[in-house]
């Protein structure tokens, strides 16, 4: 049994069949029409069942910000807590419940601004949490500022002459973090964001999906190159396991490694180079590749953007560690025994 | 008034009451009813570690005793300087004792810096150890000595023991294969022998002690036991040290039973860990370290076979958050910190209070604002504790009194907690985290049923007979909602910072509701079963009330002790419930004339009283980063009695 299996067995399986409607909760939805919100819920309502869970065994867990509204909209167990603490909350509930599947729903501003410092710890102690990261690149509930995933020089009600930040990017930051599960994939791709979900809920671990995903109102269009169809073909890069990395018209084009600088880039394929075009190794231990791979896209005009998994490796998770000390404590010590703990050390007996 | 006070002190907490005069061998011995002893040195010398062993043999002996640990912030402060000083006192008796008693009646120093630093602090004709091998030029220079005090003469009121602790202990491990450096090292040893052959205190303790820390270097187990015994064959064989000293055992001060010696850290991780098993939950700790709250994690995180989950997070909020969401779970949550902690953590406190779920937050208090005195005793977060959130965010406080009492007081916030669905503080401070006394160890029989019942099923049937869960509906009589654990199939519902509808706990931005949800929350804290206040009033004729909380109930109620002694009538009562107050608290302001409120803030206490009761109570304070002594807060008491 791998370990994989062994970990999604603590999580009690469904005992009927189940189906989209069982995940939707009695809430009226509030996003704006037309954002890109409505297409992730969907997505995951109609995913839940595939993975054939007990819904009561499941949980979301959210920040603040429009995304974090999400965990009211799903028939599970749920928790909408504050700004950019999600993380920590679930890695408390996982950490002392290993029964539960655990998701967390945060957007760019409340896990890379207010809530950097919780997402970071949460991917180096690979928890088992599921992070849905929604990265629209904008502040929308509070009414559209720039956010650490902005593009320099973002005109907005509080940079009226451009933005002056560098932009955070997730992926690049989750595999600094050390991550063990890194994805990205959008919004309006169903099929491409139902298969990364189906990865990322199998990962032991701490999984990061960041999903491109577009507010309509503040910053509409902000991810149309990776949507249209005629652009998509020279902007996106799908990234397969055990692939090689081609994509364009014809996948004329191909990501091949430079051999001077090491670092990754873009070359026409030829039948020269053909053979030498990367392929796609998600589980490769080290994670230098997929950080390269991470670098590729044109933080403003999204060129070269690759999608799918970037990382994906066994690593210990923090929840099963912490149960083994626990169980190993017993095995040395017994259990816990109040009378001779409270009775410890030097005592003295005072008669009547 | 200050001699009057101070001179009734001398029969109501003790003194040199009797001086028999035994034969032992050659050397007289005298019977003493307690002693105060403060050992000080450099941050290095291990002063604590000193006092923790006297303190040891001292409670196994079966005195009363009270000790006050006081150290630096930093770890090493520079060598031989005033801010290096560390010390531990101790204070013990043949009777029961409230303080680490407020005047050392001896003091061992161990170089001229914690000379200085101390001497202030004894009264003329206590005896001084002084380690004279560290009084070079030098080192007295450093601390602005001009002249030797050892032989200026402006040491001559007191019964001063020149002794070259270095030099005799690098003497009496020359049979080892050791470095003079490693050698000076045990000179606390050495220091710790000669106290314990002045007060007959038993050894085999410490020598055991020993042997158990350095079970991995065995030389310098046998090196520190080899000083240890030079030490006390140092007193036995030396001329200065004339007479011992003996402290009968307190066996009347003590209710039968079997004792030990407790901090108070130590006594709220057990009270944690005895409250997750009478609640039959596991205990989760989420925490960062901050002085002086860090050994309650240390603590914990030793007892994982008790089911005890111990997380360091990466911050103080996410601490707290991994608490909360370990409660959300169905877990005894925990996380402890400082007041530096609780500003953080403070937005996770007002979810707490909107999600009503049990947490306990646990504050070591210490001196503030900002980082202030990291090491030293404070009683400044209160108001924090009570209102530092956004919002009306009603939290409940505990506070312990003594450190054995620390066990107590977190049970009774775990029941709270649990009892009540909310977030509850517990307020103890570094004075109580670090001293410890002799604690009666429960019988487990004793202790609280804190068992809950989490929801299993439906609780509300909608208009047309449909059963549903509300995760909102409270109980009629405790206000609390119930705790519905992830896992229970059916019950699978929303919480959030968002105000919620009542019952169902839907998103509300009603008017109306979030009002009654606001005075709901508060009407839940507000009625919670707290026990009334005891007033000691012995004849029920006194004219002036002291009330207190936590950690100043040993000083006041010595204090309170004096002025009986000395013919004065006053009441005293201590509170242990600050959220809310016990409800008998505005009929007990009232019947008195005066009344007065020590505090070690600037009058926290003194504020909530007078704005919920309308009473003039006065206020006493001070805010040194020290416990008040019994004989200045007896003083201030007869002159508001006076007044």
């Amino acid at each position: 049994m791998t370990d994989t299996d062994a970990l999604l067995q603590l999580v009690p399986k469904a005992e009927g069949k189940q189906s989209m409607k069982d995940f939707k909760s009695d809430q009226e939805v509030r996003w704006c029409p037309g954002c890109g919100d409505y297409a992730v819920l969907a997505a995951v309502q109609g995913f839940m069942p595939q993975l054939g869970l007990a819904k009561e065994n499941i949980v979301f867990v959210s920040g603040i910000g429009c995304s974090s509204r999400f965990p009211y909209y799903m028939n599970t167990y749920g928790m909408h807590s504050i700004h950019g603490r999600a993380p920590a909350i679930a890695t408390g509930l996982a950490a002392s419940r290993r029964d539960l599947s655990v998701w967390v729903v945060t957007g760019d501003g409340d896990a890379l601004s207010i809530g950097g410092n919780h997402l970071i710890h949460a991917l180096r102690r690979n928890v088992n949490l599921k992070i849905l990261l929604f990265n629209n690149r904008i502040y929308g509930l509070t009414k559209g500022q720039y956010s650490p995933t902005s593009e320099v020089g973002k005109i907005t009600k509080s940079t009226p002459m451009g933005s002056l930040d560098a932009p955070f990017n997730p992926v690049s930051l989750a595999i600094g973090a050390e991550a063990s599960f890194v994805a990205r994939t959008v919004d309006s791709d169903r099929r491409h964001l139902t298969e990364v979900l189906r990865q990322a809920a199998d990962h032991p671990g701490t999984a990061l999906v960041e999903i491109y995903q577009n507010c309509n109102i503040f910053n509409d269009g902000a991810f149309e190159v990776l949507k249209d169809r005629q652009q998509a073909e020279d902007a996106v890069i799908r990234l397969e396991h055990g692939e090689p990395i081609r994509f364009g018209a014809d996948r004329s084009k191909g990501v091949v490694r430079d051999p001077r600088t090491g670092d990754l880039k873009v070359v026409a394929v030829t039948p020269e180079n053909e053979a030498g075009i990367l392929v796609h190794d998600a589980h490769a231990a080290s994670p230098t590749t997929a950080f390269a791979l991470s670098r590729l896209a044109d933080p403003d005009t999204l060129h070269h953007t690759p999608i799918g998994v970037f990382r994906s490796v066994g690593r210990p998770v923090y929840d099963t560690l912490m149960a083994d000390q626990l169980d190993t404590a017993i095995e040395q010590r017994g259990k816990g025994d109040l009378a001779a703990l409270l009775a410890g050390g030097d005592t003295w007996t005072v008669v009547g | 008034m200050t001699s009057q006070v101070s001179s009734t002190a001398e029969h109501a907490d003790g003194a040199v009451v009797g001086e028999q005069r035994t034969a032992a061998g050659t050397k007289d011995v005298r019977r003493l009813d307690r002693v105060i002893i403060r050992f000080a040195g450099d941050s290095g010398d291990g002063m604590q570690l000193t006092g923790d062993r006297f303190t040891s043999e001292t409670a196994s002996f079966g005195n009363d005793l009270s000790t006050l640990p006081n150290f630096p912030a930093e770890i090493r402060a520079p060598a031989g300087t005033l801010p290096g000083v560390s010390s531990f006192q101790l204070h013990f008796a043949d009777h029961d004792i409230l303080t680490p008693g407020d005047a050392p009646n001896v003091l061992v120093a161990m170089n001229p810096a914690a000379l200085k630093a101390n001497i202030g602090d004894l009264p003329r004709g206590a005896e001084i150890i002084v380690n004279t091998d560290e009084f070079t030029r030098r080192a007295m220079q450093k601390v602005g000595y001009d002249s030797s005090p050892l032989e200026d003469g402006s040491l001559d009121g007191y019964h001063l023991h020149p002794v070259p602790l270095t030099t005799l202990t690098v003497e009496a491990l020359k049979d080892f294969d050791l470095s003079r450096k490693e050698a000076e090292r045990s000179k606390n040893m050495f220091a710790l022998g000669l106290l314990s052959w002045m007060y007959h205190r038993p050894t085999e303790g410490t020598e055991k002690f020993l042997r158990s820390k350095f079970a991995k270097k065995p030389d310098i187990a046998e090196a520190n036991i080899a000083a240890f015994r030079a030490g006390w064959n140092f007193g036995e064989t030396t001329e200065d040290f004339a007479v011992s000293y003996e402290v009968a055992p307190a066996a009347t001060a003590f209710p039968p039973g079997v004792y030990r010696n407790i901090s108070g850290n130590l006594a709220l991780s057990y009270g944690l860990v005895a409250a997750s098993r009478q609640a039959d939950l596991p205990l989760f700790l989420g925490s960062y370290p901050i002085t002086p709250a860090s050994d309650i994690l240390h603590e914990l995180s030793r007892h994982k076979n008790f089911g005890v989950r111990t997380f360091q997070a990466e911050d103080e909020i996410a601490g707290i958050g991994a608490a909360l969401g370990a409660a959300f779970g169905g877990s005894l949550a925990v996380t402890t910190t400082s007041g530096p902690g609780v500003a953080l953590k403070s937005e996770t406190i007002g979810l707490a209070v909107s999600l009503e779920l049990p947490l306990l937050i646990v504050d070591i208090q210490r001196g503030g604002p900002s980082t202030g005195l990291p090491t030293k005793t404070e009683q400044a977060d209160l108001l924090q504790a009570m209102y530092g959130r956004n919002g009306e965010a009603p939290v409940p406080v505990v506070a312990p009194r003594t450190p054995a009492d620390c066990f107590d007081a977190a049970l009774e916030a775990a029941r709270i907690a649990l009892a009540y669905r909310t977030p509850v503080f517990l307020l103890s401070d570094g004075y109580l985290a670090n001293g410890s006394e002799p604690w009666r160890i429960p019988d487990l029989e004793e202790l609280p049923d804190l068992r809950v019942r989490f929801a299993q099923g439906p609780n509300h049937a909608l208009d047309d007979g449909t059963e549903v869960f509300w995760p909102y509906k409270r109980d009629p009589q405790t206000l609390a909602r119930p705790w519905a654990i992830p896992g229970t199939p059916g019950l699978e519902h929303r919480i959030g910072g968002i105000e919620k509808q009542d019952g169902t706990g839907n998103i509300s931005y009603d008017p109306a509701n979030h009002d009654f949800m606001v005075r709901t929350r508060q009407a839940k804290v507000d009625g919670i079963d707290v026990p009334d206040l005891d007033v000691d009033d012995p004849d029920g004729t006194a004219g002036l009330l002291v009330l207190g909380w936590g950690s100043t109930y040993g000083p006041i109620t010595a204090a309170v002790r004096r002025l009986r002694n000395a013919g004065e009538r006053v009441a005293q009562a201590h509170l242990r419930h600050l959220n809310p107050f016990p409800r008998n608290l505005g009929a007990v302001l009232e019947k008195y004339d005066k009344v007065v409120v020590p505090e070690m803030n600037l009058g926290q206490l003194a504020t909530l009283v007078r704005a919920k009761y309308l009473v003039d109570a006065q206020s006493y304070n001070q805010v040194n980063g020290m416990p008040f002594k019994a004989e200045q807060l007896a003083t201030a008491l007869k002159e508001a009695i006076d007044d």
